[in-house]
């Protein structure tokens, strides 16, 4: 069974009388361990069907199926679950709460899904470890280069052990040599840990890094590749 | 669902965040908590005081005094013309209704004297009922005895200043005091009064029966008169009927036709008491409502601040919503920090507000009472006022859609 299981989706904006679909009849299918790129031009839905694949927006009409659960018949809180437990989320600008130390933004998720505090703070640190940030533990967002808060923003998307990362332009904000350091991890993470990942980018330098590549237009997929060559060897 | 502890430390650490705001938007609270607290600490203060005052001055009371003197057209007051007797007061005890005891009273100031020591105090003609009436205590020896009022005794219940003037530490029990230039024995000593609410010393005053006084000891061109008749009825509900009663006794006894004037008049206690204690009341009622309005101005600053601070937060919210928060936890955040900021203040204010009645009851001869109820009933109202104004602001939070939060810069 795939991990992510799209079908039909439908996204509709209205603005006056005109309607606008976001997404056009969308389908697509993620098995377990996949690597993808979401490529396209703004505008062109990928950010729609981010959203949708993160909880965080439903569709009009269609289904989606993450590992086998109907993500479209749950509430509000069955939702914040799913994204706390099956998911983790890395943005373009980072996103960690200002004013409040690397090790104590890893353990956010842990605080929502109920892990008893004195288990929190070892596995914050073992994630903090696995992104080579553990002298920092104790540093503020402000105190951190973008490369860095980005490693934080990853230790905190796996710290629940989630089969999916969703990264939304993780390496727009980072200059090139930090950029790469950063695809590093997630191909690692890909690698080395098995983890799912649909990673947004309008570079085809960073979609290089992916095993897939889904290119958006206008709301329709237009292409669902194979990524032959690869920059890493698999 | 988070535990209480980390979403407490989460609260602590934004308000921490914004220090000065944290404790400008308490302040409302502060002056809230501590205006109730020395409001009730001064009004309890009063209202104890108050009631004491009543009881040394005995309850349902209603005094009945002689006349005024009208002499070429000029009014001399109430108690110069002298038309009470002992007579009246025997009437008035038999014909009355409600009556529980009556004391006929008349006093003057005398120089005593013992020994080598003299002393100028009031010398007080009365019975034993006038003891129970205004809640004199015998503290050693004796009540007057109906033989005495009866016989013209010379014996004397002196108050404790008097005793200590003439006697230091001496017992003054069957010692023989002069007033004026008539022996007087010594039977009963009062227990300490203290002062009444005018500033008056109740323990500087001697009793002599009625009798005695009225042919020995006061100089009088009226004999038989009395200054005062004292009475008290048997319940606050009887007392009006008592009154009409008196009135109507006195004007029989002493021919006064309908359209001429008293020559008594009879005040009542009880009502000059209620009037007291409900002006009392009035004011704790208008006390307590000015604290109240400033502990609403200070919710209405706690909720102004967490309005703004949840928009300012709106990325926050955006991002905890991601990584897993539920609409509840959100909420359960933003009301426990409105909590805490009330609560805080609460606690600052009742540490202000007793350390100001202390400092008041220190300063002033007002006297203080700081009840543990009126600390923890205005903790308690500051704490209801942070979740009642925090609940908007928080239920505004939990709102928040996520993907418009998480773009809000």
């Amino acid at each position: 069974m795939a991990l992510i299981e799209v079908k039909n989706a439908i996204k509709r904006y209205q603005t006056g009388d005109e309607y606008f679909n976001a997404l056009n009849n969308v389908s697509l299918s993620i098995e377990e361990g996949e690597f993808v790129a979401i490529m396209g031009a703004s505008g062109s839905g990928k950010s729609t069907f981010m959203n949708m694949l993160g909880c965080l927006d439903k569709p009009n009409s269609g289904s989606y199926l993450l590992d086998g659960i109907d993500v479209l018949s749950l509430n509000t809180d069955e939702l914040s679950d799913i994204r706390n437990i099956k998911m983790g989320f890395v943005f373009q600008g980072f996103n960690l709460i200002s004013r409040t130390s690397a090790v104590e933004n890893v353990e956010l998720p842990m605080i929502y899904k109920g892990i008893p505090e004195s288990e929190r703070y070892d596995r914050a640190m073992k994630a903090l470890k696995i992104v080579g940030l553990e002298g920092r533990s104790t540093h503020m967002p402000n105190q951190m280069s973008g490369g860095q808060q980005q490693r934080v923003a990853i230790a905190r998307a796996i710290i629940n052990d989630p089969p999916l990362i969703l990264a939304d332009e993780p390496t727009g904000n980072l200059d090139t040599k930090t950029s790469i350091e950063v695809m590093e991890f997630f191909v690692n993470l890909n690698k080395e840990m098995g983890k799912t990942i649909v990673l947004v980018t309008h570079e085809p330098d960073i979609a290089q890094y992916c095993k897939r590549v889904v290119k958006f237009k206008d709301g329709n997929i237009i292409s669902d590749e194979i990524n032959t060559h690869t920059t890493i060897p698999y | 669902m988070i535990d209480f502890k980390s979403t407490l430390k989460m609260a602590v650490v934004s308000l921490k965040v914004n220090k000065m705001r944290s404790i400008l938007t308490s302040l409302g609270i502060i002056i809230g908590v501590s205006a109730v607290i020395i409001m009730l600490a001064v009004g309890t203060g009063a209202s104890v005081k108050i009631a004491k005052d009543m009881e040394s001055m005995g309850s349902n009371l209603l005094m009945i005094r002689s006349g005024s003197v009208t002499s070429g057209g000029v009014r001399m007051g109430s108690g110069t013309r002298p038309t009470l007797t002992l007579k009246d007061a025997e009437a008035i005890n038999k014909l009355a209704r409600g009556i529980l005891a009556v004391a006929p009273y008349s006093s003057e100031a005398q120089q005593i004297t013992y020994g080598n020591q003299n002393w100028a105090t009031s010398v007080a003609g009365t019975t034993q009922s006038y003891l129970y009436i205004r809640n004199y205590d015998i503290a050693e020896g004796r009540n007057f005895i109906p033989e005495d009022i009866k016989n013209n005794t010379k014996v004397a219940i002196i108050g404790n200043t008097v005793s200590t003037e003439l006697f230091g530490d001496m017992d003054p029990l069957n010692k023989t005091i002069r007033i004026g230039n008539v022996p007087f024995k010594v039977i009963g000593t009062l227990k300490v009064k203290g002062q009444n609410g005018m500033g008056q010393d109740q323990d500087d005053l001697v009793f002599i029966p009625i009798t005695t006084a009225q042919k020995k000891v006061f100089g009088t061109d009226f004999p038989g008169t009395v200054k005062m008749i004292n009475v008290q009825a048997q319940n606050s509900e009887v007392i009006s009927q008592t009154e009409e009663d008196i009135n109507e006794i006195l004007r029989d006894r002493h021919n006064i036709g309908k359209n001429q004037e008293d020559d008594f008049t009879v005040r009542n206690l009880a009502e000059m008491q209620e009037t007291i204690k409900s002006s009392a009341r009035t004011m704790s009622i208008l006390l307590g409502a000015i604290a109240s309005v400033s502990l609403l101005v200070g919710g209405i600053g706690i909720m102004n601040i967490m309005l703004v601070s949840v928009t300012e937060r709106t990325k926050e919210i955006g991002i905890r919503m991601a990584i897993g928060a539920k609409p509840r936890d959100i909420r359960i955040q933003f009301l426990i920090e409105s909590f805490l900021l009330s609560i805080i203040g609460g606690l600052i204010g009742v540490f202000i507000g007793v350390t100001a009645s202390k400092a008041i009851q220190i300063f002033s001869d007002m006297s203080i009472v700081i009840s543990s109820f009126s600390i923890l009933l205005s903790l308690g109202f500051s704490g209801f006022i942070g979740v009642l104004f925090g609940y908007y602001p928080a239920y505004k939070a939990s709102l928040l859609n996520p993907i418009d939060a998480l773009r809000y810069e």
